[in-house]
């Protein structure tokens, strides 16, 4: 004779009733909205149409396909999401090796390390737009004074200077994001593995190569991915600091989406570059996860 | 005042993993129930599906004639002491004792005499105000107990109470529970894995093994009339000599010496014969019952020496006896003769573990 | 704690371990400088006069300072107002997400409930989303319901946002919580709603400091729903009022107050990341490693 399960029964009733409120918030502010974009994106709703929606099928994408301002905004967004990533991580192992390490005023320096991630970007955006301005900016004056340049560089004003600047200025925000990432990585890794190391004969460089990297790997992967999806829909940094110019040059995915919607009013069509760019999104995720779980399971992780 | 009964529990987390496979028992009022056990053995699963904690896969609890197999644990009237003490830690000692019964709406009044009954039992009146991160292990052991006490309930269940703290400690803590208990006149289940504990603070025992009962007893009959072997090998220290012998006609067959088997249906090609250091002297004149042997290693125990004997006639396979002699006697290097009184001797099945008795056997729960 | 072996074994030389600290030393200071600068130039900027910000080349300590920006904030601009609603909104969303995260986060780390790991694998996905996927969705929703230029217009969505982090670090802190306490109040009688707000909540209170710290950090600094939702000036958080701040003529660009407003807006939080920057380390670690 099997008994009910009671107990566990209510248990289960308890965990969902604890759970409800925030799946229902969760399903409503983030699932609708991606739901609607699927089914917006099949009809034609803009000035075109008197704001009123007319199905229209796979038109709007089509119509991506043709798109070159939407291709070139795809480019940019990449571009701008590799260079930050990489320097991301690069700098941000750098960072976190010095930061593991105990020295006089650690916490000081840990404090000043987190401050460009938890500043509002927007604000951030207005001190580099400053720091980057062709006439008054700190960084002409530095080149200049360096004598790196004769003139004062147009940083904002010149298509590839400004996604140059762009890339630092996302790179000094989101650095300290990726460095406490992989601080913690680094600090889950027992020293005894690096001791039992030394004592072989290995330099500080080997024990790195042999040890650090390929334990570290699973968080390196998973900062990527991070990263990787946040940097997709960068918008706050490019919005303040260049608006998407110059003459459009460094108009990002989400900025070609915003003013899609909010200039054009071209609701149909925005609510196609958004699936377009959810669908992106989740394939580089997954990806990376498949990725991840790769080298999880060739190291027989802990 | 009610009777605790246990009917087949089983709990089945995987197919292998099988924790309690069917222990049945009752507790009565005033009897104090031990779960002894090596680790694994499954008493702690018993005692949580008693206490509501975990969900029997098969069988029944019953309390008085209420089946309480799936009640809430907060709605069993039972009270327990855990092994870690679980105090809560930003409540003081006071709120900690009152919680069970501010919850169950306790007026105001009732719960100040309560705890002050308790806490006077206990020796807790100065530390009330205190929080548990304040307190020495061995207060926070009895805040915990107190906690229980305080709850006035129907079932006490304990949890390894006293594995926490250190030996002296224990001694003292186990004679305190044992009186404490006492006057409690409802039924009590103890865990322990030590068997001291067991002996010396129950009425019954329960020996556990495997998710099995393997002896259900007072504490005197578990020892002396061990059930199987295993309940032979937990119980008592020194553990018990256990050799497995080769049987002729109605002789074991020990070295050179031939033990003779009581009226068994039928003889069997082997056997285990057991006795306890305790029971194993050096051969006086009358003792018909000895063996021969070389004494190789001697512990002293301070009140005894644990002398350690390799039996002669048994080089082909080695067999030694360890016997608990008092400390002035002695012996001489080449030979020792030791007697094995046939009423102390304990003889187990090979296969199945069990003890065999002459004219009838006793089932091994 | 893992010591990198620079130079710290007892076999190098003096000499190598000379040069391994002034590496390390070297490098301590690269990251200081290279976060601070840019923040400090602001707070430089903000003090000068608008001559010698304008000047060229660049005055690095300048002569002279004024809180005429400071002050043009407040007067001319409802900065007041800014820095009432960024702090109203993030504390409210802040609130409202440890509400329901705390549960949430509770029920997936001890009540085991059916689909539990899809449920986890969800909230995890949805941390990646970003928000221009989302705010055309919400907009026509806002707008159909009329509460444009409304605080629940942020302040649901914000809650939203923050409820995965709430959630997944709540749960790695609820994990390590001793199971016994909370066998010990089901015998005394607790039921689960109970226990986890008279026993468990008061002993998770540092990790609620910490997750609230965070997400009040993420609702300070949001922009682009509060660009797309707040259009009325009183109402703006800080980030948009900042960057919408225009000059006294059309084609001058307040360099002085732009410079002040940052700092006004950015200072609770280096008030915050200051004192709580163990706890934030904390946070993110335990959010990040159970990703």
């Amino acid at each position: 004779m099997t008994n009910l399960q009671t107990i566990r029964h209510r248990e289960q009733q308890t965990a969902w009733i604890f759970l409800l409120p925030a799946l229902l918030l969760l399903l409503f502010v983030f699932g609708y909205p991606i739901a609607r974009a699927f089914w917006l994106s099949l009809f034609t709703q803009n000035l075109g149409t008197q704001l009123q929606p007319v199905f229209s099928g796979l038109d709007n994408y089509l119509r991506m396909a043709g798109d070159g301002r939407f291709w070139q905004s795809f480019w940019t967004t990449i571009i701008l999401t590799i260079s930050t990533v990489s320097l991301e991580i690069l700098l941000g192992l750098g960072i976190a090796l010095v930061l593991n390490q105990q020295f006089f005023c650690r916490g000081v320096v840990r404090t000043i390390a987190i401050l460009p991630w938890a500043l509002p970007t927007a604000l951030i955006a207005l001190a580099w737009a400053w720091i980057f301005n062709d006439q008054f900016g700190v960084a002409n004056d530095i080149l200049l004074r360096l004598g790196l340049i004769k003139t004062g560089i147009n940083w904002l004003g010149e298509p590839t200077l400004a996604l140059i600047a762009l890339i630092f200025a996302d790179v000094w925000k989101t650095t300290p994001f990726v460095s406490i990432l992989l601080l913690a990585g680094l600090q889950s890794i027992s020293s005894d593995l690096y001791e039992a190391h030394a004592i072989d004969g290995a330099t500080s460089w080997q024990s790195f190569y042999k040890i650090t990297l390929p334990l570290l790997m699973p968080q390196i992967l998973i900062a990527i991915l991070f990263r990787f999806a946040q940097a997709f829909g960068v918008f706050d940094l490019v919005a303040v600091m260049t608006g998407g110019g110059p003459g459009g040059a460094t108009e990002v995915v989400s900025l070609y989406i915003y003013s899609t919607v909010m200039r054009y009013l071209d609701f149909g069509y925005g609510s196609a570059l958004v699936v377009v760019t959810f669908l992106l999104l989740i394939a580089g995720v997954a990806i990376a996860s498949f990725l991840l779980n790769k080298s999880r399971l060739s190291k027989g992780n802990t | 005042m009610a009777k605790l009964e246990l009917k087949n529990l089983n709990k089945t987390y995987t197919p292998k993993v099988i924790p309690v496979k069917d222990i049945s028992l009752t507790v009565d009022d005033n009897q104090f129930l031990s779960l002894l056990g090596p680790s694994g053995c499954g008493k702690s699963t018993t005692l949580r599906m008693i206490a509501g904690l975990e969900e029997p896969t098969h069988g029944r609890i019953l309390l008085g004639n209420e089946d309480i197999t799936f009640k809430r644990p907060g709605d069993r009237n039972m009270a327990m002491v855990f092994q870690s003490y679980a105090l809560y830690p930003h409540m003081t000692v006071y709120e900690n004792l009152a919680s069970g019964l501010k919850l169950k709406k306790t007026p105001h009044a009732e719960i100040q005499h309560r705890v002050k009954e308790v806490s006077q039992l206990l020796g807790l009146e100065d530390l009330l105000h205190r929080k548990p991160g304040q307190l020495s292990g061995g207060q926070r052991q009895r805040v915990a107990v107190g906690r229980a006490l305080v709850r006035r309930a129907q079932v006490y269940l304990l949890d390894e109470p006293l594995s926490n703290l250190d030996a002296l400690l224990r001694e003292r803590v186990r004679a305190d529970i044992k009186q404490i208990f006492a006057t409690q006149k409802v039924p009590v289940v103890y865990v322990t894995h030590d068997q001291t504990e067991a002996m010396t603070l129950s009425t019954k025992v329960a020996v556990l093994n495997n998710g099995y009962v393997q002896q259900l007893d007072s504490p005197a009959r578990i020892y002396n009339h061990p059930a199987n072997l295993f309940v032979a090998g937990f119980v008592g220290s020194p553990q018990m000599n256990l050799l497995t012998l080769p049987c002729q006609t109605n002789y074991a067959v020990l070295g050179d010496s031939k033990i003779p088997l009581p009226d068994f249906p039928t003889v069997p090609p082997q056997i285990v014969l057991g006795i306890r250091p305790e029971n194993v002297r050096i051969a006086q004149p009358e003792d018909q019952q000895t063996i021969r042997g070389q004494v190789y290693l001697v512990e002293n125990l301070g009140m005894h020496n644990l002398v350690s004997v390799r039996v002669t006639g048994s080089d082909a396979a080695p067999l030694s006896v360890r016997a608990l002699l008092p400390p002035d006697q002695s012996w001489s290097d080449e030979e020792i003769t030791l007697a094995l009184p046939p009423q102390n001797v304990h003889w187990f099945d090979v296969h199945s573990g069990d003890a065999l008795h002459s004219t009838h056997s006793y089932p091994a729960s | 704690m893992t010591v990198i072996p620079s130079g710290n074994l007892q076999t190098t030389t003096p000499a190598k371990n000379y040069g391994t600290n002034i590496l390390r030393w070297g490098a301590i200071a690269f990251v200081v400088i290279f976060c601070l600068a840019p923040v400090m130039w602001q707070v430089l900027t903000s003090f000068k006069v608008n001559q010698d910000i304008a000047a060229v080349p660049t005055i690095y300590f300048p002569g002279r300072i004024t809180l005429n920006h400071y002050i043009e904030l407040f007067n001319r601009r409802p900065f007041w107002r800014y820095i009432f609603n960024s702090a109203f909104v993030s504390i409210v969303s802040t609130a409202f997400s440890l509400a329901l995260g705390a549960p949430a986060a509770y029920a997936l780390a001890r009540l085991r409930p059916w689909g539990g790991r899809v449920i986890l694998a969800g909230i995890l996905i949805v941390t990646l989303f970003p928000g221009i996927l989302l705010f055309l969705g919400l907009l026509e929703i806002i707008q159909r319901l009329h509460l444009g230029n409304n605080y629940l217009s942020l302040i649901i969505p914000y809650t939203a946002i923050n409820l995965p982090l709430t959630i997944l670090v709540l749960r790695s802190f609820f994990e390590q919580l001793p199971k016994d306490l909370e066998d010990a109040a089901r015998v005394d009688g607790y039921n689960t709603l109970q226990m986890l707000v008279q026993i468990l909540l008061p002993m998770t209170i540092p990790a609620l400091v910490t997750t609230g710290i965070l997400t009040f950090i993420f609702a300070w600094n949001e922009f682009i729903f509060a660009l797309t939702f707040i259009t009325r000036e009183e109402m703006k958080t800080i980030p948009v009022g900042a960057a919408q701040l225009g000059g006294a003529s059309g084609f001058e660009i307040p360099y002085g107050p732009i410079a002040a407003a940052t700092i006004v807006g950015t200072l609770p939080l280096v008030v915050l990341v200051l004192f709580f920057q163990r706890k934030i380390i904390q946070g993110l670690s335990a959010g990040a490693v159970k990703g």
